[in-house]
């Protein structure tokens, strides 16, 4: 039986997490924790190391040294255990097209191990919440976009999880949508759910509980977004961002 | 005085039921450099692969430089640089090699048309010798555009250049095609980015298929006619929600640090805070605003519905 950390403050515990491959530092000593219904912006350039530090800290990767605690367990002594409590959206929907919503919700309900006979109330209890009674036996891929992406968030906290991991999930959707979708985000932050997020959008960074923005394997900046504003004397994250990345 | 040197006549495309474009018609003028914005599944990709020769229309015809992309295909691939979504160059073969192998191709030499190259290709000179599939994302880019200007085409094409790339590097890839622009190429993009479409001499807002506006970035934004509002406040989703109940109200979105604000009616700004601040029972300040090109094409969207 695997231990679960008792210190339930933060949802992410992050402490000296270092990532290297041969004599290349991804990731260089990061420390952060995150708490319970933050929405927690994961920003930087690319190649900055967000992918190594998102990997590590959704158990798919081995940190090289540190020590990173998601959802109450340790992602080095304990990844498998991370991976099933966590909640993970990448920005290709992992949906499958050509089975219908209902379907697809029996299938990530499934694959999270809710037992059986609760399955069929979940599915009801979530078409009923995203309003898709009408759509229930549509086949996804017939679905428009803003749906699509409604109910892959839906899906992706199919199984109740403490933290969700949203990797650029409104790249290339259009303005109304990827509003929608920050609502969506609101909501789950409201019910005590913590979001953890990369965007390309700096309009979005504006949005968040807290940023950070990691340059060059290392965590240069971590504040609200007024604070980093402040601090740099700057009126948009965007400008922060500019000015931070070009180091 | 402009020439025009793209005209696009009532193209729509199929695939089976879908129709990925619906009669689609402008013109994109000498030296202009012209933006195509819309989200996923607007038919920017179609349309610019319509238009450089890879891809037949289903109805309706296009020129450029007045050769037909469907009869005159041969020449036309000629006069193209082309810089698809996804990195296209061969990872195996060293930068140079690369530059040399398309120069090669369209029969052009790299000494002849290194001017045009040089301010990006000597930013990705030091790795020459570097395997393309080994360079980061930004020198990625600097050898793909290279690569689709060695031959000096009259027109560029670039599919979303800008998807999934950082801020900074945004930045970086439109001050080298303003720098183009002044060689008088003629430049067409694709983006899902609004703020990019400032950028643009002139723009296509498309969605599903569709062109729904087609004009100067400063004229879209002149033509906005509905009161708009910037509207902060203490709790921000709260506000959010309260401003959605409030019968004054047209839209609410997020934008930014505020919400912005359209109404049926234009209204004093220090009144209609009065009222958002009662309604939404918490501090706000609210002020008149212009539209940005991002209210524009959301407002179009709405009417399109």
């Amino acid at each position: 039986m695997a231990k679960k950390t008792n210190d339930n403050k933060y949802v992410v515990s992050v402490k000296d997490l270092t990532k290297k491959f041969g004599s290349f530092t991804a990731v260089n000593s990061i420390s952060f924790d995150v708490t319970k219904g933050e929405i927690f912006g994961f920003l930087g350039a690319n190649g900055a190391g967000k992918t190594t530090a998102i990997k590590m800290l959704t158990g798919l990767s081995k940190p090289s040294s540190g020590t990173a605690i998601v959802a109450g367990y340790d992602v080095i002594k304990n990844p498998e255990k991370v991976k099933y409590k966590i909640g993970y959206m990448s920005q290709k929907f992992s949906l499958y097209d050509d089975l219908k919503v209902f379907e697809n919700i029996r299938l990530y309900a499934g694959i999270y191990g809710i037992p059986s006979k609760e399955i069929k109330s979940k599915i009801n209890n979530l078409i009923d919440e995203l309003g898709m009674e009408n759509m229930r036996n549509k086949l996804v891929g017939d679905l428009p976009l803003g749906w699509k992406q409604k109910l892959a968030f839906a899906v992706a906290m199919v199984h109740d999880p403490p933290v969700v991991f949203l990797d650029e999930p409104t790249s290339g959707v259009d303005p109304i949508t990827r509003r929608q979708f920050w609502e969506m985000i609101y909501k789950a932050s409201e019910k005590g759910i913590t979001v953890f997020i990369t965007t390309h959008y700096l309009d979005e960074a504006e949005y968040c509980t807290r940023a950070s923005i990691m340059v060059d394997g290392v965590i240069k900046a971590l504040d609200t977004p007024t604070k980093l504003k402040e601090n740099l004397g700057v009126k948009s994250m965007q400008e922060v961002f500019v000015k931070l990345a070009r180091g | 005085m402009s020439n025009i040197f793209v005209n696009i006549d009532n193209i729509s495309k199929s695939y089976g039921d879908i129709q990925a474009l619906k009669d689609i018609s402008f013109s994109v003028d000498e030296g202009e450099l012209f933006g195509l914005i819309g989200p996923d599944g607007a038919g920017k990709t179609t349309l610019i692969r319509i238009l450089i020769t890879m891809l037949l229309p289903t109805t309706g015809s296009a020129t450029i430089n007045g050769l037909d992309v469907v009869k005159d295909f041969k020449k036309l691939r000629h006069l193209i640089g082309y810089m698809p979504g996804t990195f296209s160059l061969y990872e195996d073969l060293t930068v140079e090699e690369n530059l040399k192998f398309f120069a090669t191709i369209f029969n052009a030499k790299i000494k002849d048309n290194y001017h045009l190259i040089k301010d990006i290709y000597q930013q990705i000179e030091p790795f020459k010798d570097r395997r393309a599939g080994n360079l980061s994302g930004g020198m990625k880019q600097k050898l793909a555009l290279s690569c689709a200007l060695i031959h000096k085409p009259d027109i560029l094409f670039l599919d979303e250049p800008t998807t999934g790339i950082d801020a900074v590097s945004r930045v970086e890839l439109w001050d080298m095609l303003k720098k183009l622009k002044e060689q008088n190429l003629t430049i067409i993009v694709s983006t899902p980015y609004m703020d990019e479409a400032e950028l643009c001499d002139k723009v296509a807002f498309m969605q599903k298929g569709e062109v729904m506006e087609i004009n100067t970035p400063q004229q879209i934004v002149e033509d906005y006619d509905i009161p708009i509002y910037a509207v902060k406040g203490d709790n921000f989703y709260n506000l959010l929600l309260s401003l959605r109940r409030m019968k004054i109200t047209r839209t609410a979105f997020p934008f930014g640090e505020s919400i912005h604000l359209t109404t049926y009616e234009e209204l004093n700004e220090n009144e209609l805070n009065k009222i958002i601040s009662e309604f939404s029972n918490q501090r706000t300040e609210t002020k008149r605003i212009k539209a940005n090109i991002e209210d524009c094409f959301m407002a179009k969207m709405l009417k399109n519905k």
